[in-house]
């Protein structure tokens, strides 16, 4: 089959690249590990589950009533509204309102949606100095690469790596310690937050009672990146949302135990608005764009379901594909077994994201770890059964199929090709096993053997099994 | 031999049959010692589930639809593959919601059991008086553990093994790689993940591994045999039916 097509090419190097192998070695194993004893901890962790996909199912099902009163309580308490439909115009609104009111430099906090749109790329083609503060995304930054994982955008990175890109942009004496690098890194940023004339963030969850916007993290930047600047502009997924602040009880819980393993992230910040007279922390402005692009279009389809995602990361690091190609071998901003239901979601015109939903052995894992159940496996094979509706199939699968359904469905070419798979194999095979098969089963030979077929199938053996029972009269 | 008042269908399945025949006589013949009524239709041949898992949703309808009416009141079904039991208890909902047939097939999975647990938690046997003197270890197949909550049987069974001493699987949950034409379509990324489980299953110096799904059986048992590993890949049921001669 094929293996010309950029995914393979991605999926190739991936697997030869030594240094991303031990960093997601290391990394996936770490957060695994931590999954597993935070949830253990816990000794309702099912019930707690099940309470947050019911209330992230409630908030899809109400997105009608809910998006409005979110937006009704942002403008209530000072902040402005953005209806984006797409990644043009949420890009269009941050520059135009920078343009506005003469931004120059700008600092943001890790944002999918924001990577989703490409917003960093437009930013700074509009002329506008954009720093990623989240030390992972800092990093990749400085490396000219997008985030390879929903939570840990630099995974894919040894500190060894790390050290260097430090060396190179910032300065710093190579090392292997973490602290050092740490040290700098915050340095640097130091200079950027105090600088920043707007901050831009991500949201987790938007809270419809309140018109708070709600972000969790571990450093610490995204707290400074919307107190410092003067305008804050916070984008999120117009599926981020829930009813009530009573909610976040269960949400944040699930999200940290999940992503990272940690009983809650060390910042939670509950933002509304922007600063009022006589305050004198915030920021003067508060924007919430809040990014359709695409999401509509899922909700109420088959693959609904995935809009219940509050991107923990858990499905990525139980994936084994994820654990073998790493991040950015998906091509698309969402990687692992999210990624390959959304990309082809909310990228339809990445030309092989068709071919994501195939990288996957189905095993489970995924959904056995979701903090909100999603049936991951369930559309991933809806993606298949898509991509064969419309035509992507390859022709030599396309033809395999065909000739099984017809061996599986007529008893008579069962049996002729069983025997005529017998035959072939006293020929081919060497100690009832195959060393080498023609095309395309040379794949599967190229690392395998593949046993041979004995001499008598099943049904075979059980006839004569029952000729010989009803002989000795049982 | 007597036959008691339980009767079975006993769905092979289309790799049994044709690559590992002894597989089924185990789990059937195991089956009839514990005096259940075992019926082996000569027309069922396959559950559907490499064309359903590829895409191709007409062809799986097709095959799986025949299965369905061969299947059609013929009692309890019972098959040696965990991930072929998921195919028809799990997947045939999605599979045939919305068509003629999707009483039946609501009304199949309910009446479809995995072999070890038709074994275990059916009939209530976990010692069928197996022996074999070595070490073994168990690998959860994916479809199994996942879709059907099963290994407490397997390991039951297995602990009843007089001779054998069980050891655990680093990683036992951890997919092998296999996954039907994901192994042959992303051969790279299946074999990646095939090494880690060798090295798991090597690192137990184990001289049985066993599973209750032959498609990892065929993953794996390729592996171990291209490393030329002294390891031997075996079904629960061959184990249990005191088919893996001792060395």
């Amino acid at each position: 089959m094929t293996q010309t097509i950029a995914f393979y090419d991605r999926v190739d190097q991936a697997l030869h690249d030594t240094a991303l192998q031990t960093a997601l070695n290391r990394a996936t194993t770490r957060f695994v590990g931590n999954r597993v004893s935070a949830i253990s901890a816990l000794c309702e962790a099912d019930r707690l589950r099940d309470q947050a996909r019911a209330i992230r199912a409630y908030a899809l099902a109400h997105l009608d009533e809910l998006l409005p009163q979110l937006a009704a309580n942002v403008e209530a308490r000072g902040g402005h509204v953005c209806w984006a439909s797409d990644g043009e115009e949420a890009r269009r609104y941050i520059i135009e309102l920078a343009r506005a009111r003469g931004v120059r430099s700008i600092v943001k906090s890790k944002s999918m949606a924001s990577e989703e749109i490409h917003l960093n790329e437009a930013l700074e083609h509009a002329g506008f100095e954009v720093v990623e503060t989240d030390l992972g995304e800092y990093i990749i930054q400085l490396a000219g690469e997008t985030p390879s994982h929903i939570i840990a955008p630099a995974i894919h990175k040894t500190r060894e790596q790390v050290s260097a890109l430090f060396e190179q942009h910032l300065g710093m004496p190579p090392t292997t310690e973490v602290p050092p690098m740490i040290r700098t890194a915050r340095q640097a940023l130091r200079q950027r937050f105090l600088r920043a004339d707007m901050g831009i963030s991500g949201v987790n969850f938007g809270v419809a009672d309140s018109g708070a916007i709600v972000i969790v993290e571990n450093e610490g930047n995204a707290r400074l990146s919307t107190t410092v600047p003067r305008i804050h502009v916070a984008i999120m997924g117009i599926e981020r949302i829930v009813a009530r602040l009573a909610d976040l009880g269960v949400m944040l819980q699930v999200l940290a135990r999940s992503a990272t393993g940690q009983k809650l992230s060390v910042y939670t910040s509950l933002i509304c608005g922007s600063a009022r007279p006589g305050e004198e922390d915030g920021p003067e402005e508060f924007h919430l764009v809040l990014l359709d692009n695409g999401r509509s279009r899922i909700l109420g389809g088959q693959y609904a379901e995935s809009l219940l995602c509050i991107r923990c990361g858990a499905c990525l690091n139980a994936c084994p594909v994820y654990q073998a190609i790493g991040g950015h071998a998906y091509g698309g901003v969402y990687s692992g077994p999210i990624g390959a239901i959304l990309t082809p979601l909310l990228q339809p015109d990445l030309p092989d994201a068709y071919l994501l939903p195939q990288a996957s052995s189905l095993c489970g894992a995924c959904q056995e770890v979701c903090p909100v159940r999603i049936a991951i496996p369930d559309m991933l094979l809806r993606h298949r059964a898509d991509a064969v509706r419309a035509g992507k199939a390859h022709p030599v699968e396309k033809a395999a199929i065909r000739g099984y359904t017809l061996t599986m469905t007529h008893p008579a070419i069962y049996r002729a090709s069983g025997k005529a798979a017998r035959l072939f194999s006293r020929i081919l095979a060497r100690k009832g096993r195959f060393r080498r098969l023609p095309p395309p089963l040379h794949l599967w030979t190229k690392q395998r053997d593949f046993p041979a077929p004995p001499s008598k199938t099943f049904r075979e053996l059980w006839a004569e099994h029952r000729k010989q029972r009803s002989q000795n009269g049982a | 031999m007597t036959t008691g008042s339980r009767r079975i269908t006993f769905f092979a399945t289309c790799i049994v049959d044709q690559l590992y025949p002894t597989v089924g006589m185990a789990a059937a013949c195991l089956l009839e010692q514990q005096g259940v009524n075992v019926d082996v239709p000569d027309d069922l041949l396959c559950c559907g589930q490499m064309a359903f898992n590829a895409g191709f949703r007409d062809d799986a309808y097709t095959i799986a639809g025949r299965t369905l009416e061969v299947l059609r009141g013929k009692g309890d079904v019972v098959l040696p593959s965990g991930s072929c039991a998921a195919m028809i208890r799990h997947l045939y909902h999605e599979l045939f919601a919305h068509t003629p047939f999707a009483a039946a097939a609501d009304e199949l999975a309910h009446r479809t059991y995995e072999w070890s647990e038709y074994l275990v938690d059916v009939i209530g046997v976990t010692d069928v008086g197996a022996h074999f003197s070595g070490r073994i270890t168990y690998h959860d197949a994916c479809h199994g553990l996942r879709f059907l909550g099963l290994g407490k049987q397997a390991r039951m069974l297995l602990n009843h093994v007089a001779g054998a001493e069980v050891v655990p699987l680093p990683g036992c949950d951890q997919c092998c790689g296999f996954g039907g034409l994901f192994a042959i379509k992303q051969a790279s990324i299946s074999t990646a993940m095939l090494e880690r489980k060798l090295e798991a299953i090597e690192s137990t110096k184990a001289d049985l591994l066993v599973t209750g799904d032959v498609s990892c059986m065929t993953q794996i048992a390729g592996g171990l045999s291209r490393r030329q590993s002294a390891i031997r890949t075996r079904h629960l049921a061959e184990v249990l039916a005191n088919m893996v001669d001792a060395r």
